[in-house]
Order: structure tokens, then C-alpha cells, then sequence
């Protein structure tokens, strides 16, 4: 079972002119096995939705709720909800420099599990992992996002979302900055963690070109810290043809 | 600044003006006794140094001394003439009271002699083990490797001194040294020490300086050069806890032309009134064309009350380099790295540990030892346990 349900969710970010006001009211549920792309202008609320759901202390919560089967993720430390089974992939991922990746990724499981992981199979997965996503074997060695290109980054974090496996997934703009071949692996990815039972992915995106590799079953657009209209996919075919205009000249 | 002009002038290769690096001498009359506020002695507290950067007696030593013996090295202590040939053998020329009055009155030296050629694997290790920091006491220490040898050789502080010490490393045409110094001294622990070396023509110097423990840690390490193609890497990693004086001050002397200078120092702090210094002087002298220099210092401070100084100094006579750079950073914890990780299911306690390993990581990898690497991993850890994870 996986059910996200964020209720009039609101957040702020401080700011030199006080705090300011970033999502105003979100609400939307992600049932089991869903798959939701957020999709809207530069500016409007997107990455701050995922990064207040991770917990990142930058934002505070001014109102509404969120929950992860019940549980109130809110109420959780950023470790503790991605014990619950949160997972986000970020889309500037930090150097972590004198951190090897395999020790990293190692520390990642046995934290995740409560566990460390059987060595043998350990190490099976993660060479897997890493090479469906065109990572070389070496990889491993190299520290945490140190020197790496921007789609080695991207997909890195989607080896990561393989290995760790979580229940829900929100995907921040893993696609921007990706050559087409790279689209291609990182999305493959993602669809070999949703073609699980129950997994629900939250996929927030500038731009169309991902949702023809992730076909999502539900599309929303955000604008203004607000989902200001959602449909299916045929929704994103129609952003692709005609962009946010209609809703940002809605503002002015 | 302590020295009277004619000695200066005596003594200079080519005569650089600079406040950073006053010229020596060998007579302790010329050195006054420093009142903090010299350059050389601003940042490090004299009043918690027992006397030694004064006039305090120089004791009978209460430091054991033991070393092993790899085949074909000579480790003796001598004195007499030989030990009296010995000093000043890197180029020192005191530039502090307390150096020149260790070369003036210590009355043996430990010698770790490499032939040339000799090509010795196991690290020569030299135990100092100090087993009363009420004695004040001095120390000189030779090691010298002979043209186109290799070796290593690790001096290690442990227990309870108050000790002025001289370190000199002469490294042959051509030889590859590394010398490790470990200071890992009782909290009662005061060591004013003075590394000199001379880098030889095309030879390769590798020099790690460890300070974890001890009350007053400073140590000054000087690099010359005894001809072109000599290159010396200076690496430091200390740890501070509260009330702790670690300083470190490099100075690497670019006098010979292709000659090439790679510092780099970490540390960390922790606890009310932990205090580290780290000095980075280098200097291009006119005939030093076509030198490379890079100088680095980066510190994490893991705790409130903590006071970290950083200083590159970067000295140019001649437009004919190379390189040469610097960089200086100090900064706490990064709450981006800390997210980063915490978002992967890492609590905070891991988190932050994970970040200081990896701090130190890629330096201590560059030690070469294998066994002192994984002693200084599991001192890292016993660092952290004492302060800075035991609240989380």
C-alpha cells in the first residue's frame, strides 16, 4: 500500500522582506500505483512542493496536511520520512565530497532497512543498478556527485530510487538538462520501479518530453503555488500545443 | 625583527624583505624573547607554553625514546661532534629563541640515517613517549636520506612533555622521503616544534604533520630546495577539542628554480575554546623560474566556541611561474549535504559522520601508510564520539 495525500498543503520560505508565501493551498492524493506529473511555469510552487514534502528545512509549513498511509509526514524528521518510504530525487544533487558512492549507497540501505544488507547480493544489486542506467562499474568508487556530469547525476539518483526502493517517489525535474539517450535510461528506470505493485511516483517537470517515456495517469498544472487545472494525459498534449500562457496571463 | 641588520644581511640569499619570515641566527642572544606581538607569535598563547619559547631550563629528558631498526638504516642517538655536525644540517638558521637555544644546548641528537640508494620499505618508527610534561625539556632530531634512497620515517608523540623540539630532514638528489609527525600528546602535552628540510635536486618530499592531542601543539615546518626539479608535498590533518592550541605554520622557500610546493591542511573543532592556526607562507625568489606552488587549508567546525585562523601568505619575486595558487576555507556543517543524505534515510548522527570521514578521507588516503591511515580513520572516529555526536 502506498496513498500520499497532501490536503491544503501551504508553505513559506523566508525571505530579506519576511517570509513569503510559496504554495497556497495544494491538495492532491496519489493513490496506489498512481503516477502524477506536476507540470507548470518556471517559478510556480513546483520544486518547493517536493522539497517541503522531503522536509527541507528552508521551508516552513504555515497549514494543511500530509500523510503516507496515514501516517503524518509532517510530524517526521527528513531521515525519518524517507524511512517511511519517501524518496526524492533531486535535481541538483550535492557533492558529498570523501564519500565514496558504494559506501554511501551501503549506508543508504541499512538505514532504510534497519539492517545492513547480505554482502554477496549487495553488491550484485548494485552493479545491476548501476549498469541498466549506463553507469560504469567504477562508478562506485568515485565520491558522492563530485565531478559528475549533470546526467551522470540524474542518473545516479534514479540508481538510487532503484536500490532503495521506496513506496513513493517524487521526481524533481529529473529530466531537465538530459540528452535524449539519457531521458531514454533515466526513464527506463522509472518505469521499472512503477511497473512494481503499488508504487506511486509524484513527477514534476517544465516540459512534456519525459511523459512520452512515463506515461503519467493523472497530469496537474501549477501555477502560482496552486494546481490550477488537472485532466489526464491528454493534458499534457495540450500544454505541449498551446503552453502555460492561458494560465499565467490569468495572473497579470 | 629579532635580528640586528648585519645579521640579516649576512644571511640572506637573496634578501627579500618580509615581516613573515625574519632571518636567523645561531646566537640565542640574538633572538629576544617573543611578547606575542611579533607576526610569528601573534596568533599562539605564550603564556600557556611553560617557559619555552623563553628561558626555561632544559631538563634532563623524562621523554622515552625507542625506535625500530629496518636493515641497512642507522638509528643511533649521538653527540659529541657528530651531533654538534648535525646541527643546522638542513640550512636552519633559527628564526625563533627557542630553536636556536635547542641547537645550543641540547647535548645529543637522534639520528635516523638512510644510505644512499637504499630502498627501505617498513617505515622506521621512532616512539616518543613523554612520561612528565612538568619537565621542560628539548629535543633534536635528524633524519637524513641518502641520494636516490626511499624511505619513510614516523615520529610519534605520545603521553605527558613540555618540549621544544628542532626536526631536521635532509632528502638527497634524487631520494623520496616521507616523514610522518604525529602528535597525539596526553591534554597536559605543550610541543613547540620546528621541522627544517631540505629538498634535494629531483627529489621527492612528502611530509604529513597529525595533531590531535596535547594542550599547546605549534609546529613549524620549512621547506627549501638544494637545487632545481625538487618537489615537497606538506599534508596536515588536526582535530581541536575544547581548550586545545593546535597551530600549524608552513613555509614553503622557493629558492631554486623548477622546484614545486603542494600544501594541504584540514582540521576540525569542537568544544568551548578549541583553536587551530594554520599559516601558509610561501615564497618565489627571483631565481626561482618555472616553480609550481598550491596551498590549501580547509576547516569544518563541528561546534559553537570554536575559533579557527587561516592564513595564506603567497609571496612572488619572479613573473616566471608556472602555477601558483591558494585557498582557504572554513565553514560548518552544509545543511545541503546534510538534507542530501538525511533524505537517503541517514540520521543525523551518521549524517554528520559520514560528512567528517569524508572530510579527511581523500587526505589521509594520501598518507601512503596503511597502518597509520586506518589508525587515523578509527582516531577520526573516536574524535567525533567524544563531542560532537555524543548530544545527537
Amino acid at each position: 500500500m502506498s496513498k500520499l495525500e497532501i490536503k491544503d498543503l501551504q508553505v513559506t520560505v523566508d525571505t530579506e522582506d519576511g517570509p513569503k508565501q510559496i504554495l497556497k493551498g495544494v491538495t492532491l492524493t496519489i493513490n496506489d500505483g498512481e503516477t502524477h506529473a506536476i507540470m507548470g511555469p518556471n517559478g510556480s510552487g513546483k520544486s518547493t512542493l517536493a522539497y517541503s514534502i522531503a522536509g527541507h528545512p528552508k521551508y516552513t509549513i504555515t497549514g494543511g496536511t500530509v500523510t503516507l498511509d496515514g501516517e503524518d509526514v509532517l510530524a517526521m524528521t527528513v531521515d525519518e520520512r524517507a524511512r517511511a518510504g519517501m524518496f526524492l530525487a533531486m535535481q541538483y544533487p550535492v557533492e558529498v565530497p570523501g564519500v565514496s558512492v558504494s559506501n554511501f549507497l551501503r549506508t543508504a540501505k541499512t538505514a532504510i532497512d534497519g539492517e545492513a544488507p547480505k554482502l554477496r547480493t549487495w553488491v550484485k544489486d548494485v552493479n545491476a543498478a548501476l549498469e541498466q542506467l549506463n553507469l560504469d562499474p567504477t562508478f562506485g568508487t568515485r565520491n558522492v556527485n563530485e565531478g559528475f556530469s549533470g546526467g551522470e547525476k540524474k542518473r545516479h539518483e534514479i540508481a538510487q530510487l532503484e536500490l532503495l526502493n521506496p513506496k513513493v517517489a517524487i521526481l524533481d525535474e529529473t529530466d531537465s538538462g538530459l540528452d535524449i539517450d539519457a531521458l531514454r535510461v533515466v526513464s527506463d528506470g522509472v518505469n521499472r520501479f512503477r511497473a512494481q505493485e503499488g508504487k506511486g511516483v509524484l513527477l514534476i517537470t517544465h516540459y512534456t518530453r519525459i511523459l512520452r517515456y512515463i506515461t503519467p495517469d493523472f497530469v496537474h498544472v501549477f501555477v502560482d503555488g496552486r494546481i490550477a487545472e488537472q485532466g489526464g494525459p491528454e493534458l499534457a498534449d495540450q500544454l505541449e500545443a498551446e503552453g502555460y500562457d492561458k494560465y499565467t496571463s490569468a495572473l497579470r | 625583527m629579532t635580528v640586528t641588520d648585519s645579521v640579516r644581511s649576512a644571511l640572506e640569499v637573496d634578501k627579500v624583505e618580509s615581516h613573515l619570515h625574519p632571518a636567523g641566527s645561531f646566537d640565542v642572544a640574538d633572538h629576544v624573547v617573543p611578547t606575542g606581538r611579533e607576526e610569528i607569535w601573534r596568533f599562539t598563547p605564550l603564556k600557556r607554553l611553560k617557559g619555552l619559547h623563553a628561558d626555561a631550563e632544559f631538563q634532563p629528558s623524562a621523554t622515552a625514546c625507542t625506535w625500530n631498526t629496518p636493515a641497512g638504516v642507522r638509528v643511533e642517538g649521538v653527540d659529541g661532534d657528530e651531533a654538534r655536525a648535525l646541527r643546522g644540517v638542513s640550512g636552519l638558521v633559527p628564526n625563533t629563541r627557542f630553536a636556536a637555544r635547542v641547537l645550543a644546548e641540547v647535548p645529543s641528537t637522534l639520528l635516523v640515517d638512510v644510505p644512499a640508494d637504499a630502498d627501505v620499505t617498513e617505515p622506521v618508527v621512532v616512539e616518543l613517549t613523554g612520561e612528565d610534561a612538568g619537565v621542560t625539556e628539548a629535543g633534536h632530531v635528524v633524519l637524513r636520506f641518502g641520494r636516490h634512497s626511499r624511505a619513510t620515517v614516523v615520529l610519534n608523540h605520545t603521553g605527558h612533555a613540555s618540549m621544544a623540539q628542532v626536526v631536521e630532514v635532509v632528502v638527497g638528489d634524487g631520494a623520496q622521503a616521507s616523514v610522518i609527525s604525529l602528535q597525539d600528546w596526553e591534554d597536559d602535552a605543550v610541543h613547540l616544534t620546528h621541522h627544517q628540510t631540505l629538498v634535494g635536486r629531483d627529489a621527492t618530499y612528502k611530509h604529513v604533520a597529525v595533531s590531535f592531542g596535547g594542550d599547546v601543539v605549534r609546529m613549524d615546518a620549512n621547506v627549501t630546495y638544494d637545487g632545481p626539479g625538487g618537489s615537497a608535498e606538506l599534508l596536515g590533518l588536526y582535530f581541536a577539542d575544547a581548550g586545545q592550541h593546535i597551530e600549524h605554520r608552513l613555509f614553503a622557500d622557493h629558492d631554486a628554480p623548477r622546484t614545486k610546493s603542494n600544501v594541504m591542511y584540514k582540521g576540525a573543532l569542537q568544544g568551548q575554546g578549541a583553536h587551530t592556526v594554520w599559516i601558509g607562507n610561501v615564497l618565489i625568489r627571483k631565481v626561482a623560474e618555472g616553480i609550481e606552488t598550491y596551498e590549501e587549508n580547509r576547516n569544518l567546525v563541528l561546534s559553537d566556541g570554536c575559533h579557527a585562523d587561516s592564513v595564506p601568505n603567497l609571496e612572488i619575486e619572479t613573473g616566471e611561474i608556472e602555477g601558483a595558487g591558494h585557498a582557504s576555507a572554513t565553514a560548518r556543517f552544509d545543511d545541503e549535504q546534510l538534507f542530501y543524505l538525511r533524505a537517503r534515510g541517514i540520521d543525523d548522527k551518521e549524517a554528520r559522520r559520514l560528512v567528517v570521514h569524508g572530510f579527511f578521507n581523500d587526505l589521509i588516503r594520501k598518507i601512503g601508510v596503511p597502518s597509520i591511515e586506518d589508525r587515523l580513520m578509527s582516531t577520526v572516529e573516536a574524535e567525533l564520539a567524544k563531542n560532537v555526536l555524543k548530544d545527537l
